[in-house]
């Protein structure tokens, strides 16, 4: 893979890419799932539709992509859908990382929980839902991570102020 | 928003409340190693659950980060794992990087890596000495803060920093290291290795250290894979991935060295990782210094790197760019990128998420303790409350880079 190679769209790296073990492994199981992709800066970025998630995860970690290293979120208020959750998924096996998104509205965000796939989510999870209000249905002990259980807001919503409210 | 859930996390299981007993440990307790707080549901002295609760030390850096320029945010990054700055640096350095899609010379990529590893020694003596002193073995702290005291003043010498250096910079690093720096490295380094060996001697045959630390805090390797522990705990319980030789970044590809590896997976394999990994950087510093190219320090980018003070001083277009990035930054072309390195304590991952701007639109950090602190109540299970505390020390945590 040249480092250089830009991909962009779901067309362009399901072709560019159809021999990546993760690409390959997303198109056998649900082509449907993938709603676009991009390979930039040499990294993978996968767009999942948010109900198949943790299938499209399972499935990754079937195929070797074994180790969940990050999950977090990025809010692009005031654009439309609202949030990302970004899942940074590393396999030891090819030693590479890819990324997968999720793109969720703006109106009580919500996604399952990866917790079932991989355990660790747990308190990425309470982090995100913490600090940016994002739900994970199905999650063991969605409370509040980093502020206090009293705190009102998200603070790494874009439209919190960085000094708070005060 | 109310505690959605719900779950009570004070009481104690049902159907046990006259049995067990719920217990708090910390924040302020002197094994934890800063404010963590243990909530433990104890058994007489058998510990039924362990609930870490976390965030007193939460500062809102990621949410600081977006209302700084690029290389305003070098010293937060200092701040968040004060124990092993320059990895932090290191990392962040090397996602924005990887956006700007700039070149760094060789000698500031040799340099960098001769610094991560003086600060994975630094780390991992903080951590010997800290653990032994949990455990109650006190002499060994005074030994490797006498040899870490010597690696502050290096550090010192070479940024004007103990311990937030802030010395390596987007497009290079701060400044050219003082004459004596190479010779201090040296000197250092040809010492240190019998320096292990004292530890050694003070620990691996000590009875005592040996009874609490071997078959205790066992975890499975297929558990650090499931629950996100990385570093040395993964590589004590047998997975054998290590990010500098495996997605090797900085140029790590062009050093020799060994991946420690342990089956055990208690506490004891996690010391002798350890141990192993400082005699390993103990090797790549000397690799480092061996081969240490020639020629400049900083990157040849004059719209993103500052100029030199002597430059920014005498020549009218290096005071410009000066002023520019100063006060407007350098934009960063839009994306996302996320960088992984081998801290200390583990894979460290910063995530930069761009929108063009000269502020980063979103960056988030992965530490390693964060993940791993979800690995203690497998470790701790059923097990006595005494080795809780070995089990904090052996999986090396820091509560700065845990809450943030």
């Amino acid at each position: 893979m040249s480092e250089s190679k830009t991909l962009i769209g779901r067309t362009e790296v399901t072709e560019g890419l159809a021999e990546h073990p993760a690409v390959k492994a997303i198109l056998a199981w649900n082509p449907e799932a993938l709603t676009d992709a991009r390979f930039e800066f040499s990294e993978l970025t996968l767009t999942i539709s948010a109900e198949s998630i943790c299938a499209a995860a399972a499935n990754l970690q079937a195929a070797g992509y074994n180790f969940l290293d990050d999950l977090t979120a990025v809010d692009w208020y005031p654009s439309s859908p609202r949030f990302q959750v970004s899942y940074h998924i590393l396999s030891h096996r090819y030693k590479e990382h890819i990324r997968l998104r999720v793109l969720l509205a703006e109106a009580s965000p919500a996604v399952e929980s990866m917790t079932a796939v991989w355990p660790s989510a747990n308190f990425y999870e309470r982090e995100v839902f913490d600090l940016f209000g994002i739900r994970f249905e199905g999650h063991p002990n969605l409370r509040r991570i980093m502020m206090p259980d009293d705190w009102e807001g998200h603070p790494l919503r874009k439209d919190y102020p960085v000094e708070g409210y005060r | 928003m109310s505690n959605p859930a719900g779950v009570p996390v004070l009481e104690p299981a049902e159907g046990a409340k006259d049995q067990h007993m719920v217990l708090n440990m910390g924040p302020q307790h002197p094994a934890t190693h800063g404010v963590l707080r243990l909530v433990l549901e104890i058994d007489g002295e058998i510990v039924v659950r362990v609930y870490p609760e976390i965030g007193y030390l939460h500062t809102g850096i990621e949410k600081t980060c977006e209302a700084k320029f690029y290389q305003q945010i070098v010293p937060l990054t200092d701040r968040i794992n004060y124990l092993d700055p320059l990895s932090n640096n290191l990392c962040y350095a090397l996602a924005v990087e990887k956006l700007l899609g700039i070149g760094i010379p060789e000698k500031a990529t040799w340099l960098r890596v001769l610094l991560a590893e003086l600060s994975r020694l630094n780390s991992h003596l903080i951590w010997l000495g800290t653990h032994a002193m949990d455990i109650g073995a006190l002499t060994v702290f005074l030994y490797t803060f006498r040899e870490r005291e010597e690696i502050l003043r290096i550090l010192e010498g070479l940024a004007g920093q103990r311990m937030m250096t802030s010395y390596i910079r987007i497009g290079g690093l701060a400044m050219e290291p003082p004459l004596d720096f190479f010779d201090r490295v040296q000197g250092f380094i040809h010492t240190f290795p019998e320096k292990i060996d004292e530890y050694s001697n003070l620990l691996t045959g000590n009875p005592i250290f040996r009874s609490r630390l071997k078959g205790v805090g066992y975890l499975s390797g297929a558990d650090a894979v499931a629950l996100g522990v990385t570093g040395p705990p993964m590589r004590a319980s047998g997975v054998d991935f290590d990010v500098r030789r495996d997605i090797p970044y900085c140029g790590y590809e062009n050093f020799q060295f060994q991946v420690p590896i342990s089956t055990d997976g208690d506490c004891w394999a996690r010391y002798e990782v350890r141990l192993v990994e400082m005699r390993e950087s103990v090797k790549i510093i000397q690799q480092a210094l061996d081969g240490m190219p020639e020629g400049a320090i900083k990157a040849d980018a004059p719209k993103i790197v500052l100029p030199d003070r002597e430059k920014m001083k005498t020549q009218m277009e290096a005071l410009i760019h000066h002023f520019k990035i100063v006060t407007e930054g350098f934009e960063v072309p839009a994306g996302e990128v996320y960088q992984a390195i081998e801290a200390g304590h583990g894979q460290t991952g910063y995530y930069v998420v761009s929108d063009g701007t000269a502020k980063p639109y979103r960056v988030h950090m992965r530490y390693p303790s964060f993940a791993t602190l979800q690995a203690l109540e497998t470790m701790c299970k059923g097990k006595m409350l005494a080795d809780v505390v070995a089990v904090i020390g052996s999986i090396d945590i820091v509560l700065g880079e845990i809450d943030r």
